[in-house]
């Protein structure tokens, strides 16, 4: 490789993305609207669920249980006449489940007890169903804590349950959300900001006049790597400034070592990028392959927001060759654990074995052809 | 007529004219149901956990074990003591931590609260809620034994949940609808969103232009082919959601079918909207990018709607994803016709016109 071709070449690829601010706009302006859309947008924490509560005869055995619900900050109650009225609320999506105390509540408790609360959920959310149902369990018990304190007896929860939550311990799902979203966001620049722009060349025919010159196929690639490597630098420290000063997300780990594993998922991110269009030479090919192989599986494969854990065996060796896995993985540990060596490290021999692969296969498949 | 339908013919032939748009168009959408909808999953199934267990009475052994026989949970070893607790959870290799004190069953007997510890990764905080609230529901079985068997309050009340249209709760029932959504989606995105601005590139455009077609007649010939193999794709997509993966379709196919096409078309306007506007091919698939990321986002596909600030729920009105993830959960779960979606549906098709009329127009501005 010659120094001064390179340099020269550099300075081409950089003149070039000054001159078509849509590199630019990828690099900076994209992290910023999707970081503050995404930011505020996704959300996991259920909080002022509605929940209808039909209390058949209200009395004083009723109002402690409803005012337990009421006082939780997931619920927003809404009361409701009778049985028939929740469930059409239900299927108007009103109401999202619904408590329902039947008319011999009372007896029930005082009495031979014990009495049956009724509890429908609307399932189809799955996820949302289930923490639901989690929060209404919580009132329950509190309720019934109430109730054993005031009128004394023996414990109806002999298990004093304590639990502790490391890294995150209000469970804030934007804690969690956030660094992954960096990691959806910097695969998306990363494969744009190359995808498209070998391709152009191609389509423009300017790839054949960089063939007549002296300048090797390595130089052409590290000529196009290098500019858009600190572009996408750019674009990541700005993420993770965002990330800390608007959203409050704690970065526990130390910035060397994520700029580092920022730099390697970068590198692979572009090496993949250039490979596409390397492979394709047609803008609307490279484009699509780009969104299919890169956002979509980052979305949903990398563990940003479905547990890798929890997927089937064969999916989770498919998850093994997506470079946002490691990139997930590390980001999260870093801002929410800190420097976890066993988590940080294979993940940057993962990273850096692949960028080593990809960029090896460009440069291996891109020939001065023309065909 | 026959000119409309040859400019038609024409743009298929454009779409399908080589191999690899063809298998774009058609591959990764397969490979992508199979492999997303396996892996799009909240469900918790495997739940690896470490037991420190110093309590030397029975209780502990029970409770311990009431945890290691759910089948969700998997225990992954048990320490003396809590010392090498932290680098099991730090490196990944345990989930949750329990703690049994060495007072407990000894606190169980004289009737005092036991102490029972639980430690959790907190990193990715849906995982833990959940695994949480399982862990606890387990401890309320252990309660309700230990209480039957020893004598104790017995329970005023008890919660008898129940789980609609979903009784399962298998976050399957709920992904695999909305990946029918996503795949269309990004398809009929990705064919109309390219569609003028290649030709404008290549300057076939302007010699389009100057035929007798008119400006509504180009681009109704550029929608069709992204509304056919949309169509065709979708109706693929949710044979296998039913067939292959076992989701219910309970609510009317019509209702669906017509859900489907109104987001096809909304999806198609914008599409061409964002083709119309572009001047470079970049330029026409940054935007196409930059529509649909956020609309998959904000969509309430992966995370509710309700648990968005009011300001970004308002933004979604504008997103025919949010609409077309109503219908199909409703129309697969909670068995909805034609009547219940109504409010989904005027606003796809105001949706759709809006955004095919301003297309048209964007064309023509874009030709003086």
């Amino acid at each position: 490789m010659n120094a001064g071709r390179l340099r020269g070449l550099i300075r081409k690829e950089s003149v070039q993305i000054l001159r078509d601010p849509s590199a630019l706009a990828i690099a900076f302006v994209l992290p910023l609207f999707l970081l503050l859309l995404f930011g505020y947008g996704v959300s996991l924490n259920a909080e002022h669920v509605p929940v209808g509560v039909v209390a058949e005869h209200p009395n004083p055995q009723t109002d402690p249980f409803v005012a337990t619900l009421r006082r939780s900050r997931y619920f927003d109650v809404h009361t409701l006449p009778s049985p028939a009225a929740a469930q059409i609320a239900m299927a108007r999506r009103q109401i999202s489940s619904f408590v329902w105390l039947r008319s011999d509540f009372a007896r029930q408790t005082l009495g031979s007890g014990p009495a049956t609360i009724g509890v429908a959920l609307n399932g189809v959310d799955a996820n949302t169903a289930r923490l639901v149902q989690g929060y209404l369990t919580q009132s329950w018990q509190i309720w019934l804590a109430q109730l054993q304190q005031e009128q004394g007896g023996a414990l109806a929860f002999p298990v004093g349950l304590q639990t502790r939550i490391w890294f995150n311990p209000a469970l804030r799902s934007r804690d969690y959300l956030v660094p992954g979203l960096i990691a959806v966001i910097m695969t998306l620049i990363g494969a744009l900001l190359t995808a498209l722009v070998v391709a152009r060349e191609w389509e423009r025919g300017t790839m054949e006049a960089l063939m007549a010159s002296p300048v090797t196929m390595a130089e052409i690639l590290f000529g196009k790597l290098l500019p858009y490597f600190v572009l996408g630098m750019g674009g990541m420290a700005l993420s993770v400034a965002l990330a800390v000063f608007l959203f409050a997300v704690p970065l526990q780990g130390s910035v060397l070592v994520l700029a580092a594993v920022s730099a390697l998922f970068l590198l692979v991110a572009l090496g993949m990028g250039l490979l596409i269009s390397s492979l394709a030479r047609n803008q609307f090919v490279a484009g699509q392959i780009a969104i299919v192989v890169t956002f979509l599986p980052a979305f949903i494969l990398s563990g940003f927001i479905f547990d890798i854990r929890s997927m089937p065996l064969p999916i989770r060796l498919i998850t093994h060759v997506l470079p946002a896995r490691y990139f997930v993985s590390s980001l999260q540990t870093l801002f929410l654990a800190g420097n976890v060596w066993a988590v940080v490290l294979p993940d940057i021999a993962a990273l850096a074995l692949m960028a080593a692969f990809f960029l090896g296969v460009t440069l291996w498949r891109s020939h001065k052809r023309l065909d | 007529m026959a000119a409309l339908l040859a400019l038609i013919r024409k743009e298929f032939l454009a779409l399908l004219r080589d191999k690899a748009s063809r298998f774009v168009l058609i591959g990764p959408p397969l490979i992508q149901l199979l492999v997303f909808s396996y892996a799009a999953t909240f469900d918790l199934n495997n739940i690896p956990f470490v037991v420190i267990n110093e309590d030397p009475g029975f209780a502990g052994r029970q409770v311990v074990a009431r945890f290691a026989g759910a089948p969700a949970f998997r225990e992954v070893a048990a320490l003396p003591s809590t010392a090498g607790v932290a680098a099991l959870i730090d490196r990944n290799d345990a989930l949750l931590a329990i703690h049994v004190d060495r007072t407990f069953t000894r606190s169980l007997l004289a009737g005092r609260p036991a102490p029972l510890q639980i430690v959790i990764d907190g990193r990715n905080s849906n995982t833990a809620a959940i695994a949480l609230s399982y862990a606890s529901d387990i401890v309320l079985g252990f309660d309700a034994e230990w209480v039957a068997a020893h004598g104790g309050a017995s329970t005023p009340a008890v919660l008898d949940v129940r789980a609609w249209y979903n009784p399962n709760l298998l976050s399957r029932w709920f992904v695999v609808p909305g990946i029918v959504g996503l795949l269309t989606f990004v398809v009929t995105i990705l064919v109309s969103g390219l569609s003028v601005v290649r030709e404008r590139e290549a300057g076939t455009f302007d010699q389009l232009l100057v035929t007798p077609y008119r400006p509504w007649e180009i681009l109704l010939a550029k929608a069709t082919p992204g509304l056919l193999i949309g169509s065709a794709e979708a109706a693929l997509i949710v044979a296998v959601a039913v067939f292959w993966f076992g989701v219910p379709l309970i609510g009317s196919l019509a209702a669906l079918a017509l859900g489907l096409e109104l987001f096809l078309v909304s999806a198609i306007g914008i599409g061409l909207m964002i083709s119309s506007l572009a001047a470079t091919q970049q330029q026409g698939l940054l935007g196409a990018f930059l529509f649909l990321v956020p609309a998959i986002i904000l969509s309430g596909f992966a995370t509710p709607i309700a648990n968005m600030p009011r300001a970004v729920q308002y933004v979604t009105y504008v997103n025919p994803m949010r609409y077309l993830m109503v219908i199909l959960r409703g129309t697969f779960l909670e068995g909805d016709g034609i009547a219940d979606l109504a409010g989904q549906y005027w606003p796809l098709a105001l949706l759709g016109i809006g955004s095919l009329a301003a297309a048209t127009i964007l064309a023509r501005r874009r030709m003086s």
